[in-house]
């Protein structure tokens, strides 16, 4: 016997919502640029350079005191924030400007930093990424969502239509506008792992859309006299409780992460949940209907 | 009744038992694992789980090539000298050789002179005026076997300092990456890096103590810092005697009286020729002015002894060391110099117990991740969310199989795609349930409804998971170290999935229909 049940289908009228979809996508697009334009990313240190280093004190670490010691040692903007337990601290720096090279300049920064925080600290992990590293890793990211993008567009149109794989793509680039512009808009530190969210992100949201994609294809043909507008809305419905299904199996999944994972996990997780939250949103309520933008070739034509 | 062929099932039971078997090696623990054949080994734990140092070094290709090119106008020098021919202005801006040829009639001698390089320079003359180049697929080749020979000497000083299994592998054209498990504080290796450790021997000049550092030097000299802090500064002759090249070793050993600690190296045949030469030439009773003998290492004098008689192929440096760093002195000799010098441009250090916490943690996140989706499955298909878990841990078996038997390395984002599949893993079995549902919903009878259930959803598992692979891909070619083990999971977790709910879960499904033949499908 199962609890959780959607025995029946749904028998939801997206049509008449698609305009708020529309219009909701449109206000979330608008909002991501005004804040990317002006509030901009918080560039973490792979995509700027410079240094992150985790310390695990003794006893209870006296996060202000570190912070006006460090502070002092004229090293650029120090950044210390305190994560799981409360002995557990990570420092950011900037990349030098010192005209040193990138190797001595660190060793001197790590070097005046274990000076001043004196004994009894653990050094848990250093990072240091240098200025052309970092242009390499932006590179790569970027490089990485385009081809995603490209692939999955032929993809889809080889299997369904090229309309379909237009469609598809504007999807995509909805969710990664959208992601990007929540990412500055609550300043979640954007790493590598960021793009990794992304194109997580362009992966699910793509599963979650070729799935309706694949039963409105398989609508067409089998009521040839009805309306685009009424079999993508009669696919939607059908597919409707394995979307949510499926978006419950995973954000359960990410959930336990997010909570049971480790502070850096829980970096890794919160912009995937991010993602997928947005990604399922994209794949019922907007990407279904950019099909009707394009013209039916249909004659008969019954008005839903 | 669905009809599956009974070789399909015996493969399919095969696979899942080969997964068991090979997956198994990560529950072990390292004294038991000895018993285990070769193949059978657990995963590769990345860096960041592990512990341990990642170090990205760029060669300075730049750097290598003016070098090379300083070099050739040395040799060019000697060349015109030898065969008396008059030239002027002979320098190299880093890019390009310029000279003046003094007499123009000696144009066919210079000719000869510069046949030799030919095939390394593009000659352009104008007037008197010599312009030497590199022609590119000379500059091209110089530069690759700069790299190649950078990562074999950056191996050799890695391996000598005892590190367990470094990778050292190149990384796009000028990039080594290398990564050092069980290193915290790289500081010493780093240091062993990032030396060029070119070690050359010249004569110290006989004005050395009577110049002070403003007044000019002498033609042919220069002043290089001392290690030996009471004497500052040594004015040497800038011509090299001998270079390191010719060294087969070099080790640490102890001045048999003070037992200060001091490098003994030695010489190849030529080199000790060479040495002989030099020492017979330049030692106390020959050369009364001029004999010491500089031992240069990168721009700094080690040791500046008095040649008190001919040495042959072993001799000494006795600077002021600490008997490690006569050793680590020695280690740079052995394994040679850089050809360029190399930067550092990224380090990652992972402690020790920093990784033991995250796998700690990630375990732990996936146990209630597999604990919650099992429990939501059973919660919205009962008996067929049964079958679905057992795919799901099969799937969890498969995946840590797959990732041992090509070493793939398991890294934290490794992790957290291993979570994210066991959300994502289900979704073929819930496409099939879905599907099951209506066409009962259709009016099928039970057993066509599980038939065409799974027949119809095949194709859309197929098309939505292949576009998420194509973003997986996309995560393991262009991401770096961690973020490919991501991709890897990621990718591995899609098509087991897919292998699961197509093959084990409908001959599960099927076995059932068979021997409960329920009129009404608990779904």
């Amino acid at each position: 016997m199962a609890f959780i049940s959607l025995n029946k289908i749904p028998n939801i009228n997206f049509m008449t919502f698609r305009k708020v979809g529309y219009a909701l996508s449109g206000l979330f697009i608008f909002l991501s640029f005004l804040s990317y334009f002006t509030k901009g990313l918080n560039y973490g240190i792979d995509f700027r350079g410079g240094y992150l280093i985790e310390i695990k004190t003794q006893e209870k670490a006296d996060i202000a005191q570190m912070r006006s010691d460090l502070s002092r040692l004229n090293i650029g903007a120090v950044n210390l924030q305190e994560f799981g337990s409360d002995r557990d601290v990570l420092i950011r720096i900037e990349s030098q400007d010192d005209g040193l090279s990138e190797n001595e300049s660190q060793e001197k920064v790590l070097e005046k930093i274990k000076l001043t925080l004196g004994e009894g600290i653990t050094y848990r992990r250093v990072e240091t990424v240098g200025a052309k590293v970092s242009q390499d890793l932006v590179w790569n990211g970027i490089l990485a969502a385009l081809l995603a993008t490209v692939g999955i567009a032929i993809y889809i149109w080889f299997r369904f239509e090229w309309k379909f794989g237009i469609c598809a793509v504007i999807g995509l680039v909805h969710d990664c506008i959208v992601v990007i512009g929540l990412y500055s808009l609550i300043a979640i530190e954007f790493n590598e792992t960021e793009i990794i969210a992304i194109l997580t992100t362009l992966g699910y949201s793509i599963n979650d859309t070729v799935v309706i994609y694949d039963r409105v294809r398989e609508n067409l043909r089998k009521f040839k006299k009805r309306s685009l507008g009424h079999i993508i809305n009669l696919s939607l419905n059908e597919t409707l409780s394995r979307t949510i299904l499926t978006a419950g199996t995973t954000l359960l999944a990410l959930f336990a992460l997010y909570f049971f994972g480790g502070y850096v996990i829980e970096v890794f997780c919160l912009p995937i949940i991010f993602g997928i939250i947005i990604g399922t949103y994209s794949s019922i309520c907007v990407v279904p209907f950019l099909l009707l933008l394009f013209p039916e070739k249909k004659t008969e034509t019954a008005g839903l | 009744m669905i009809y599956i062929p009974r070789w399909k099932v015996l493969l399919t039971i095969f696979i899942c038992g080969l997964g068991i078997v090979y997956s198994v090696p990560n529950l072990l623990n390292k004294s038991t694992l000895e018993y285990l054949p070769e193949s059978m080994r657990p995963v590769k734990l990345g860096l960041d789980l592990q512990g341990g140092a990642h170090l990205l070094l760029e060669v300075d290709t730049q750097k290598g090539l003016v070098d090379r090119l300083n070099d050739h106008l040395d040799a060019l020098r000697r060349g015109l000298r030898s065969k008396n021919i008059g030239y002027l202005n002979l320098k190299s801006d880093g890019q390009v050789i310029t000279f003046e040829l003094r007499d123009s009639s000696r144009e066919d001698d210079l000719m000869a002179v510069l046949s030799d390089v030919e095939n390394i320079f593009e000659v352009a003359q104008e007037g008197n005026t010599f312009q030497l180049e590199f022609l590119p697929r000379e500059k091209k080749e110089l530069t690759q076997s700069m790299v190649r020979r950078s990562i074999e000497i950056v191996r050799r000083r890695i391996d000598e300092f005892g590190t367990a299994e470094p990778t050292i592998q190149q990384q796009g054209s000028d990039r080594i990456l290398v990564q050092m498990p069980g290193v915290d504080d790289p500081a010493r290796v780093k240091k062993l890096i990032g030396k060029t450790a070119k070690l050359t021997f010249h004569l110290v000049h006989r004005d050395n103590g009577k110049h002070t550092s403003h007044q000019t030097l002498p033609s042919g000299t220069r002043r290089l810092k001392s290690q030996d802090a009471r004497e500052g500064s040594i004015l040497i002759h800038r011509r090299v005697l001998l270079n390191g090249e010719r060294l087969i070793d070099a080790r640490l050993a102890f001045d048999r009286e003070s037992q200060k600690p001091m490098v003994d190296f030695r010489f190849d045949n030529l080199g000790g020729r060479k040495f002989a030469q030099i020492t017979s030439k330049y030692n106390v009773q020959a050369s009364p002015t001029e004999n010491r003998l500089a031992i240069v290492l990168d721009d700094t004098v080690l040791s500046a002894p008095v040649i008190n008689t001919v040495i042959r192929d072993r001799g000494t440096i006795s600077g002021n060391f600490t008997s490690r760093e006569a050793n680590d002195l020695a280690l740079l000799m052995r394994s040679g110099a850089l050809p360029a010098p190399l930067e550092i441009i990224e380090e990652r250090t992972v402690g020790p117990d920093l990784g033991a916490d995250s796998i700690a943690a990630g375990k732990m996140a996936t146990v209630v991740a597999i604990i919650l989706v099992g429990l939501f499955m059973i919660l919205t298909y009962s008996f067929f969310g049964m079958v679905a878990n057992i795919a799901l841990v099969f799937n969890i078996i498969l995946l840590f199989a797959l990732l041992s038997i090509i070493q793939a390395t398991l890294t934290l984002p490794g992790i957290a795609g291993i979570a994210l599949t066991i959300g994502m893993a289900v979704d073929a079995n819930v496409l099939i349930y879905e599907r099951i549902k209506e066409e009962i919903r259709n009016g099928k009878k039970i057993v066509p409804a599980v038939d065409s259930g799974y027949n119809n959803a095949i194709a859309t598992i197929i098309d939505s998971n292949l576009t998420t692979l194509i973003a997986a891909a996309a995560l393991f070619f262009f991401g770096s170290g961690p973020i490919k083990g991501f991709g890897v999971t990621l990718a591995l977790g899609i098509m087991i999935s897919m292998f699961t709910a197509i093959t084990l879960t409908r001959i599960i499904v099927s076995y059932w229909l068979q021997w409960k033949r329920p009129k009404k499908l608990p779904i």
